[in-house]
């Protein structure tokens, strides 16, 4: 089965080569990095956390999002995603790769991060984050090759794989609830006290996972020769589209709250980040970006029409996707920390450095998603 | 066995590879010395013997960071029952004035690096360490 | 291989046991703190006082800021990005912002008031630190492990008083005078006051408040009967975001 991954044609090799140069530019900087240490980010005294722990939370939504494809297969016998299940597991995979590679680039001292296992502290919610993740991706490794191994060997799967896609879908909604309670348990920071924060975790990781698993679908059909089924799409498409509303209607439920009680402490994270702060502004463009492109792909997502055309599905799919990488990632960790707990507003702007580092953790997910799928691939032309 | 040739020729250049540490050093004699680290002039027993601290100075410094530290303990009865106040630069240091003649000949002679200099400071060499101000 | 899934079963149970075993041990085996800290302050709830109206702040006095980040090496990096600060000076909004009330008393208004530490009795940043790098010594002060600190920064995300500091460089080269009594701490890790716990241990009081030139700081053990005692039970005292319920022990006289 491996061995596909160094079958390929023209733009398989184009796309590997690619996402190594990514990867090689990223190792580069995070040698500086290594180095220096965290000075060469934009991180401050203030703004203590940013665009790596920004994609950490926004990877473990995607990773967590599978479940959106294997509740109804193997909950609801939704015999449309038998083709795409594969996709939406290997995506978790990659996606949980991600996720733990940037939590460990961004830590002061990453020599020691066995720590948290030589010394286990329960009270503590990155301790069970840790747990919870490292389980997740072994779930989802388990889960997605077996199947394969069975479709390589064109017999059903085992009969224990059904109840380990039960336990991961518990676990995949865990891994999600324990991530937001990194930050909702924090009295310090009230932009994230609040109990809709794991729902709003929740909600736009059901929104952007599956989206990026339509891209990923159309992509393979168009390279890959592999035909998700117009209907299977149309299907994920709605769960995209109910998700995104409900991300939108979370997010004006906070709005309300926040705003309506007038409450000093609670309005300055939202002032700043909707309406600029004491003439500080940098996050105002990103966050009405972010709207505009979640009304845009909810108008084009509810209209059947639009849904059903593969052109307005993919951008209104690209527009969750982006909409919501920007409101889960700068948009949720940096008004945490603006203003600050004396008062003072410290923007963040993430430096060359820090970009190159984010995009070489990227594309190392990318190659792992590439390789994982170019097995699939294979195995599935054989049986052809 | 498929490709015969090919896996032998394989595995025999990545033994060679992945023993070039061993031979390489000993064909270049670079650690044909023995690394002698200039003891103290005036002690002559260290916090415990000194066939002990060469076995065991690395776990000992290590349970003095945790009594310390994690336990607010800074002063060690040694197995000859005397006491020694737990502190690296304070107490170490005031009879191995000198880290590169003692410390750095086996640290580098074994190729280890302990990065304990990074917080904890190294008074100049032959000075003895100065109390807390 | 030719292994049927019981004994393979057997095998996982076992080989996850086996992983558990060490951390189960320490867990359950944890040594009681030895408790070896002798003298005037091994009380059990070691607290300060600071009187806003002796401290001179705000006519340029640093005398405690500077005794304290001599003594600790604490690096002076040059920029507010990264600058790290055990001890430092804000304006009485800025460190008590629940008090907006523009009828408070005007001197105390102009005040420059010093924060640091609180050393909460209900301290967040211990909850969270995922290595017990930092952790509520027996005699309250809230200690820090720079050895097993990871530098994953959960501990001043949490902390509601801006606290905590962190080495985003190597600090060494941004130390003027290294105080060679005390380490320095290296990149990567957070750093704080430590309530001058080695001064303590030998007996004397915390740099700053020994720096104090009109005695506005006041530093002891606050059990009933002690001089610090009696000082915070009959003066008007606030603490910084009461309401937080992390129980903060540095108290501030009105």
């Amino acid at each position: 089965m491996i061995e596909n991954i160094f079958r390929g044609g023209k733009t398989y090799w184009l796309l590997i080569s690619g996402l190594l140069v990514l990867i090689a530019a990223g190792v580069a900087a995070y040698l500086q990095q290594w180095n220096i240490g965290l000075a060469v980010t934009g991180l401050s005294r203030d703004v203590s956390w940013g665009l790596y722990i920004a994609n950490f939370t926004f990877f473990v939504g995607v990773a967590a999002s599978a479940v959106m494809i294997v509740i109804p297969y193997y909950l609801h016998n939704t015999k449309e995603f038998r083709r795409i299940l594969i996709l939406g597991e290997f995506m978790a995979v990659a996606a949980c790769l991600v996720a733990i590679t940037f939590i460990l680039v961004d830590l002061g001292q990453p020599s020691r991060v066995f720590n948290i296992i030589l010394y286990p502290t329960p009270g503590s919610v990155i301790f069970w984050d840790v747990v919870v993740l490292s389980v997740y991706l072994l779930l989802n490794i388990i889960l997605g090759w077996v199947a394969l191994d069975a479709e390589y060997k064109e017999v059903a799967p085992p009969d224990w794989l059904k109840p380990v896609a039960i336990v991961s879908i518990v676990w995949a909604v865990s891994i999600h609830t324990v991530t937001a309670f990194i930050y909702a348990g924090l009295a310090a920071r009230s932009f994230w006290l609040t109990a809709l924060l794991a729902p709003r975790f929740l909600a736009s990781a059901f929104a952007s996972g599956p989206a990026l698993l339509i891209l990923i679908a159309m992509a393979m059909k168009k390279w890959g020769g592999f035909d998700p089924g117009d209907q299977s799409l149309d299907k994920v498409a709605k769960i995209v589209a109910y998700a995104i509303i409900i991300t939108i209607f979370f997010l004006l439920l906070e709005i309300f709250t926040v705003f309506y009680s007038q409450e000093p402490d609670a309005m300055s994270h939202f002032q700043y980040l909707l309406f600029g702060l004491n003439s500080h502004y940098g996050l105002v463009p990103w966050v009405w970006t972010s709207v505009a492109l979640a009304c845009a792909a909810i108008i084009l997502l509810v209209i059947p029409s639009s849904r059903k055309n593969h052109l307005t599905l993919a951008l209104a799919c690209a527009a969750v996707f982006i909409s919501i990488w920007i409101d889960k990632g700068l948009g949720l960790i940096v008004p945490g920390f603006i203003p600050s707990p004396l008062g003072n507003i410290t923007e963040y702007t993430p430096t060359l450095l820090e970009t190159l580092i984010t995009l070489g953790v990227w594309a190392m997910g990318g190659l792992v998603l590439t390789l994982l799928l170019r097995v699939v691939m294979g195995v599935r032309q054989a049986n052809k | 066995m498929y490709d015969k040739g090919k896996i032998i020729g394989g595995l025999a250049v990545f033994l060679c590879l992945a023993s070039f540490p061993v031979w390489y050093t000993a064909a270049s004699g670079k650690a044909d010395y023995s690394p002698n680290p200039v003891l103290p002039a005036s002690e002559n027993q260290c916090v415990e013997s000194a066939q002990y601290m060469k076995e065991y100075h690395m776990q000992l410094v290590q349970q003095w960071r945790d009594q310390a530290v994690r336990q607010g303990d800074s002063t060690y009865i040694s197995s000859d029952n005397s006491s020694f106040d737990i502190n690296l630069t304070g107490t170490c240091f005031k009879c191995h004035t000198n880290k590169a003649d003692f410390c750095d000949r086996c640290h580098n002679y074994t190729g280890t690096a302990p990065n304990c200099w990074d917080c904890h400071n190294v008074p100049p060499a032959g000075a003895q360490p100065q109390v807390m101000k | 291989m030719n292994m049927d899934r019981r004994s393979f079963l057997k095998l996982a149970v076992l080989g996850l046991l086996a992983l558990t075993a060490r951390p189960a041990l320490d867990l359950i085996s944890k040594p009681s703190a030895a408790r070896a800290l002798d003298g005037p302050f091994s009380g059990k709830r070691l607290a300060m006082a600071i009187d806003l109206n002796a401290c001179t702040a705000g006519e340029g006095c640093i005398d405690c800021i500077a005794a304290c980040h001599s003594m600790h090496n604490v690096p002076d990096i040059g920029n507010t990005k990264e600058e790290i600060k055990w001890l430092w000076e804000v304006n009485y909004g800025q460190a008590f912002d629940d008090q907006e009330n523009r009828f408070v008393k005007e001197p105390l208004q102009d005040r420059r008031v010093l924060v640091l530490c609180n050393h909460c009795d209900n301290p967040p940043c211990v909850r969270v630190c995922p290595t017990q790098a930092t952790w509520k010594r027996e005699d309250g002060i809230v200690m820090m492990d720079y050895h097993r600190c990871i530098g994953c920064r959960y501990c001043m995300a949490a902390c509601p008083y801006g606290s905590r500091s962190f080495n985003w460089r190597d600090p060494r080269p941004y130390i003027r005078t290294i105080n060679e009594g005390y380490p320095t701490r290296t990149r990567g890790v957070v750093e704080k006051c430590n309530f001058c716990e080695e001064r303590l241990a030998d007996g004397l009081q915390p740099a700053c408040v020994e720096a104090c030139r009109t005695g506005a700081l006041k530093f002891g053990d606050l059990k009933p009967g002690t001089e610090l005692y009696d000082l915070i039970s009959s003066q008007f005292n606030l603490r910084r975001k009461g309401e937080l319920g992390t129980q903060p022990q540095v108290y501030y006289l009105m």
